[in-house]
């Protein structure tokens, strides 16, 4: 048996938190992202369930026809359950930064921007954070920009907001109320005082924290078998990379 | 009589002035890249790119050419081969002003120029830094007592006429209407746009208003002020529905531009060829 990459790892926890969804929209430059919710979407079929998926940079497995913008005027009618989004860096509030570091108006690295972050993160009810690299550098205690803030005063406009936030280490739930991560699943190869080292912001741990669940054969064999085919035609270098396909 | 102008490239170039707000359309919709090498041999300076919503290697180029003073995006990046080097690095050193926003921000001030009104809502960006760094934007509390929150604050964004837009398309029709296919975001550009002007890879001898399928999906010659005939104008970048994106190319550029030296190097041999 092939050994199970990192990336399979992190593809098949995200498919876990799709289950329920009715529509996934995944934007860019989310090879992992797209993976699980095409992977979502092959395991609902299986169940005779439904599951829409929307991958922007791709021209087949995508359901707008009305240009761009349809993804917001989508999403700002709560037509998409799930969407995901990064950050160059991430803050214990959730505040996402995906513009750069140091101080705006001298900035020491910059990065590309916000893309849709600040719509997305108010109206999509499920918002996952994801960012492989979890490090002091890309989980800090508080952003140097806000692209878009995790939380908002009662009188505006929210119905979304995060929920998740996994590393290639770790998964935390947000909680709303208290502002506030919690870890609920760990890399196998992972100990809770290294994620403690690592991790710029202070968080919660759930009492049954766990360790990431490993796929099973049959999610596997779809993951290998089928999805990374459908990855190889919106995101080639990494269906290459992981799959050799 | 013909209806529509056919024009050369270096007449296309020569409607682009120094300092023009230009419409610069994403990796996706057809990115003018045969009509871009020329603008940067002509040497044209100070342009205002308004991208929509992000832009890739065309942006990058044109600004480490030294053409671009100002550029309002939501990001611009290579994709897979990561960061935009000479846009990262101008940003950096402060050779260019950047107004940074979010894509549904930059569809919705176009798309208030579409209906000719002086600005739009939109919800959401109210508590970030982006807001907080456009002096042209405004909160207001919402005034329709028949919808939303109470006291729910709203955000109104400037309606925004671009000078000029260029944009590669896959054909045209014998009376110049221009095939975009689903990229409908091309539409609202060229809407919100005092001049148009396609390079396109073919001119076809059909009307393209024959048909429904081909008349949903193309954009009026109407809003269109010139044509040229550009084969492969969009390499290295992608044409939807007729040749994918030379990742090569790309990989090698992005290789190349992370110094300025290595840039203007990779620059020299890609305007002479």
């Amino acid at each position: 048996m092939i050994e199970l990459k990192r990336e399979e790892l992190l593809i098949s926890q995200l498919a876990d938190l799709l289950v329920n969804d009715k529509h996934i929209a995944v934007g860019a430059a989310s090879p992992i992202p797209g993976a699980a919710a095409l992977l979502a979407k092959e395991e609902a079929k299986l169940q005779n369930n439904r599951i829409r998926v929307t991958i922007l940079h791709s021209n087949k497995y995508n359901n707008f026809t009305d240009g761009a913008r349809e993804l917001f005027d989508c999403a700002a009618q709560g037509r998409i359950d799930t969407f995901f989004l990064g950050g160059v860096q991430i803050d214990g509030e959730a505040n996402i930064n995906l513009v750069g570091t140091g101080s705006y108006k001298k900035i020491q690295k910059r990065f590309p921007g916000s893309f849709g972050s600040a719509l997305m993160y108010f109206v999509v009810p499920q918002i996952i954070l994801f960012r492989e690299e979890h490090s002091p550098r890309t989980l800090v205690d508080k952003v140097d920009f806000i692209s878009a803030p995790g939380f908002s005063d009662e009188n505006i406009h929210r119905p979304g907001g995060p929920k998740f936030l996994l590393t290639n280490r770790a998964l935390f739930k947000f909680n709303k109320q208290k502002k506030r991560f919690c870890l609920f699943k760990i890399h196998n190869n992972e100990s809770l005082e290294n994620i403690i080292k690592l991790t710029g912001f202070k968080f919660d741990v759930d009492d049954k924290i766990t360790n990431m669940s490993v796929p099973d054969q049959t999610r596997i064999d779809i993951l290998r078998n089928k999805i990374s085919y459908m990855v190889s035609e919106f995101y080639p270098e990494f269906a290459d990379r992981i799959w050799g396909v | 009589m013909k209806q529509f102008d056919e024009l050369s490239l270096l007449e296309i170039v020569n409607e682009v002035k120094d300092g023009d707000l230009i419409g610069i359309p994403a990796d996706y919709s057809g990115v003018p890249m045969m009509f871009t090498k020329e603008l940067i041999k002509k040497g044209v300076k100070d342009l205002k790119l308004y991208c929509l919503p992000l832009t890739t290697i065309q942006g990058d180029m044109l600004i480490g050419s030294g053409c671009v003073s100002e550029i309002e995006a939501a990001a611009v990046t290579l994709g897979e081969f990561g960061l935009a080097p000479r846009f990262s690095e101008a940003v950096e050193t402060g050779h260019i002003l950047i107004k940074d926003s979010t894509c549904p921000a930059l569809h919705a001030q176009l798309q208030a120029t579409e209906k000719s009104v002086p600005f739009m809502p939109l919800r959401g960006v109210i508590g970030s830094d982006i807001q907080k760094y456009r002096k042209d934007w405004q909160v207001i509390e919402n005034p329709m007592k028949c919808s939303g929150k109470k006291n729910e604050p709203i955000l109104l964004l400037p309606a925004v006429l671009l000078d000029v837009l260029i944009f590669h398309a896959p054909c045209v029709d014998k009376n110049g209407n221009i095939q975009i296919g689903r990229r409908r975001e091309l539409a609202t550009l060229t809407h919100a746009s005092k001049k148009v002007f396609v390079t396109t890879e073919q001119i076809l001898d059909i009307d393209f208003f024959d048909n429904e399928l081909s008349a949903a999906t193309c954009l009026p010659a109407l809003y269109v002020d010139g044509i040229s005939v550009v084969e492969n104008g969009a390499w290295p970048c992608a044409l939807p529905g007729v040749y994918g994106q030379d990742n090569d190319e790309i990989k090698k550029y992005s290789i190349a531009a992370k110094t300025q030296k290595g840039f203007e190097e990779y620059m020299k041999n890609y305007l002479s060829n």
